[in-house]
């Protein structure tokens, strides 16, 4: 047992790094922000890269890896904010396999996979449902009671919104018809991980990214004749986000690991993951703001960008209190 | 990246697990479960000395010297099995997990022959001489003096907050051996016998009732010149070193202590009907994911395997387990709720969770406080600017 990255995903760590800070960022973000998509990224990502078929095994066209690097690629992702569909991709994949479905794989995942099909993807597949990227998806996957529908966008009725987080724009859905993917719930409950764990480790590399920036602000800014990260009160407020940001790592790399392997606190680790980071996330990109004073608060910083994606990734698959409630659940009901 | 053990891992589990439990459940059973650190202290010497008996009392160190020569994946694994089993914390931690790698590491030969086998075999308890009045958090204020006479070393002064000093044998001390020095200058680190006329030591009671702490006088009490680690004035550096082997394999068997609290939290919940309750729910939800998060942090930090240098995971975890069960404290009080403030009018000691509240509180003290920690995590860690300090 090591639980460190191993080599290769070592290299898939930095090559991912490497990619999202030449490529994506602030200004790209930002560029992207008034149609929801950098596309450019997007293809370059899944073909320059070739991540686009990350997750999906040798024998179909990907790379044959497993949750552990999707959640190093998310981690990434998330540290610049990169206006890409990956929540929707990662989410559609999953569902796509599990369902063992042979046609719709390959009427689906050769597009999805070169970035030429996006696909966005919302939980139950009610009425007027807020889905992320709905509005500018190829595909919708809805997942729902009755399983995971994979429906083309022009079926759907679909309202854009104006979106606190314009990184990636909610838009609101009605939807009706489409047959569920076959194999029962393993769809569904695939598609959920994938999303879940895609949240967590951005959340995880938004509030790395963050943190970071905070703390080289606090080295440079000078108030009372010293940097102002000499202070206590500065000091003491960022290392208490460091810890939780350690904790929040510890945390995605055991629900990926744990998914990889079947282990059997999976589910556990994923509420824990997405409850967890995303909490980690929005204190972080709060103390951002309130720890830049009031250059934080403009609309030029973008400290309100990590703010805003926080709060969003917070509400979407199920929020804090309903995953500590699974968590109790599982504590606390089964083992009775 | 991998979350489970091997199965020749797993085979060591099961060994140490049936050993365990048949001590526990067999001659030690009087010892079993005890959760404070004062209880029966001559039955835990005698378990010291059982474990030493069947290579159990230091698996980490090397074959030569009493160990077994374990792998970081079998210590890890023993102290889970240990905690597990419900074996009492160990009488001797600040020998087996401090001082014996410290010499290991620094010591002369002729010190590793003289002190090691001692500890190896439990027949020598020792206890850790750093803090005093003066020196808390700013420990490189030390006072205590120690001037040489001869062969030996002649020790003046106070340490305080050590730990079970009334049940050992012997304590290292941080003592200044260069008269006009300050701060990190001019320390010396010795071995000292706590069993002679020169030395004091009167216990402190603390607010659960019991005394586990000490202070320690040191008025002419004295130690050969050859049982000092490292060389004259190299006491700082030596005490870093050691300081480093705390955060070790340890904080595994500690989780599992931790699980067992966790675990009496939620069945008193149950009991009383909280579980059913969605704000206690939460709280314990929260209780449990803190927990797992520390387990997974420590193999992190286990994995990282950069022995010494403390980043991320290391740097972050002393105030995450010491927080995480100060919280858990508070929590078992809110769940007993009055219960929680009553026990029979005989009784000796608080029950589990009533102790578990009022020690918890020296958690974020002991071993740098948070604030300390804060500031480790900050400077160190973030690379913020330090503090202006005084002279030191």
């Amino acid at each position: 047992m090591a639980f460190a990255l191993d080599e290769q995903q070592q290299m898939i760590a930095e090559t991912a790094a490497a990619f999202f800070a030449e490529n994506a960022g602030g200004e790209r973000t930002r560029a992207a922000m008034a149609s929801g998509i950098d596309r450019d990224l997007w293809r370059a990502y899944c073909r320059e890269l070739g991540f686009g078929g990350l997750t999906v095994p040798e024998d179909l066209g990907g790379a044959g890896l497993g949750h552990v690097e999707l959640a190093i690629v998310a981690e990434q992702a998330g540290r610049t904010l990169a206006a890409i569909p990956l929540l929707g991709h990662a989410m559609a994949t999953a569902a796509l396999l599990a369902s063992d479905d042979r046609a719709a794989i390959d009427a689906h995942l050769p597009a999805m996979m070169a970035g030429d099909r996006i696909v966005a993807a919302g939980e139950r597949g009610g009425e007027g449902l807020l889905v992320p990227h709905a509005a500018q998806c190829d595909l919708l996957l809805l997942l729902g009671e009755g399983g995971a529908r994979l429906i083309d966008a022009g079926a759907a009725t679909v309202e854009p919104l104006k979106s606190l987080d314009e990184t990636r724009p909610l838009a609101r859905v009605h939807a009706s018809g489409g047959d569920p993917l076959p194999g029962g719930t393993a769809p569904c409950e695939a598609a959920c991980a994938a999303g879940v764990l895609c949240l967590a480790a951005e959340a995880l590399g938004g509030a790395q990214e963050a943190l970071d920036r905070t703390v080289a602000f606090a080295q440079e800014r000078e108030q009372f004749g010293r940097p102002v990260g000499s202070f206590q009160a500065y000091k003491h407020r960022l290392a208490d986000r460091a810890v939780e940001i350690e904790q929040a790592r510890s945390a995605v790399w055991w629900a990926a690991c744990a998914l990889d392997e079947g282990h059997e606190t999976r589910a556990l680790a994923l509420h824990a993951a997405k409850s967890f980071c995303a909490d980690t996330y929005l204190r972080v990109a709060g103390d951002m703001i309130q720890l830049h004073g009031g250059i934080g608060f403009t609309w030029e910083h973008d400290a309100h960008l990590f703010f805003k994606r926080a709060r969003a990734i917070a509400n979407m698959l199920g929020d804090g209190p309903h995953h500590r409630e699974r968590v109790a659940r599982i504590m606390l009901d089964e083992a009775a | 990246m991998k979350l489970g053990f091997s199965d020749m891992e797993e085979a060591f589990r099961r060994e140490c697990a049936s050993w365990l439990d048949e001590q526990m459940a067999g001659e030690f059973a009087d010892i079993r479960g005890i959760a404070n650190l004062v209880d029966k202290p001559e039955r835990r010497k005698a378990w010291e000395r059982r474990l030493a008996e069947h290579r159990y009392s230091c698996i980490g160190w090397p074959i030569a010297w009493g160990g077994r020569d374990a792998t970081l994946n079998e210590q890890v694994i023993f102290a889970e099995e240990y905690a597990r089993a419900g074996a009492p914390n160990r009488l001797n931690h600040m020998g087996v997990e401090l001082l014996g790698p410290t010499l290991l590491a620094l010591g002369s030969s002729e010190q590793k022959a003289r002190f090691l086998p001692a500890i190896a075999e439990g027949t020598a308890i020792w206890c850790q001489g750093y803090s005093e009045p003066g020196a808390g958090s700013d420990l490189a204020a030390i006072r205590t003096r120690a001037r040489r006479d001869g062969d030996e070393w002649v020790i003046e002064g106070q340490k305080i907050w050590t730990s079970l000093a009334q049940f050992a044998d012997m304590i290292f001390v941080l003592a200044r051996t260069e008269d006009g020095t300050s701060g990190r200058e001019g320390l010396s680190f010795l071995l000292v016998d706590l069993d002679q006329p020169g030395i004091a030591i009167r216990p402190i009671r603390q607010i659960n009732g019991e005394a586990e702490f000490n202070e320690v006088f040191f008025d002419g009490a004295r130690c050969p010149v050859e049982n000092m680690v490292g060389a004259e004035g190299e006491g700082w550096t030596v005490s870093t070193t050691l300081l480093s082997f705390e955060r070790g394999i340890s904080t595994l068997g500690q989780q599992m202590q931790f699980r067992n609290e966790l675990d009496a939290v939620i069945a008193a919940a149950r009991r009383n009907g909280k579980a059913a309750d969605p704000v206690f729910r939460q709280r314990l939800a929260e209780a449990e994911i803190g927990l797992r998060l520390m387990r997974y942090g420590a193999l992190r930090m286990l994995a990282d395997g950069k022995g010494g240098a403390l980043a991320g995971a290391a740097l972050t975890y002393k105030i995450q387990w010491a927080s995480w069960r100060r919280a858990l404290g508070e929590l078992a009080m809110d769940v007993l709720g009055q219960e929680g403030e009553v026990a029979p009018v005989d009784a000796e000691a608080w029950p589990l969770l009533t102790n578990l509240y009022l020690y918890s509180r020296a958690d974020t003290i002991y071993g740098g406080t948070n604030q300390i920690q804060r500031n480790l995590i900050a400077e160190r860690g973030l690379g913020l600017p330090r503090e202006p300090r005084g002279n030191a």
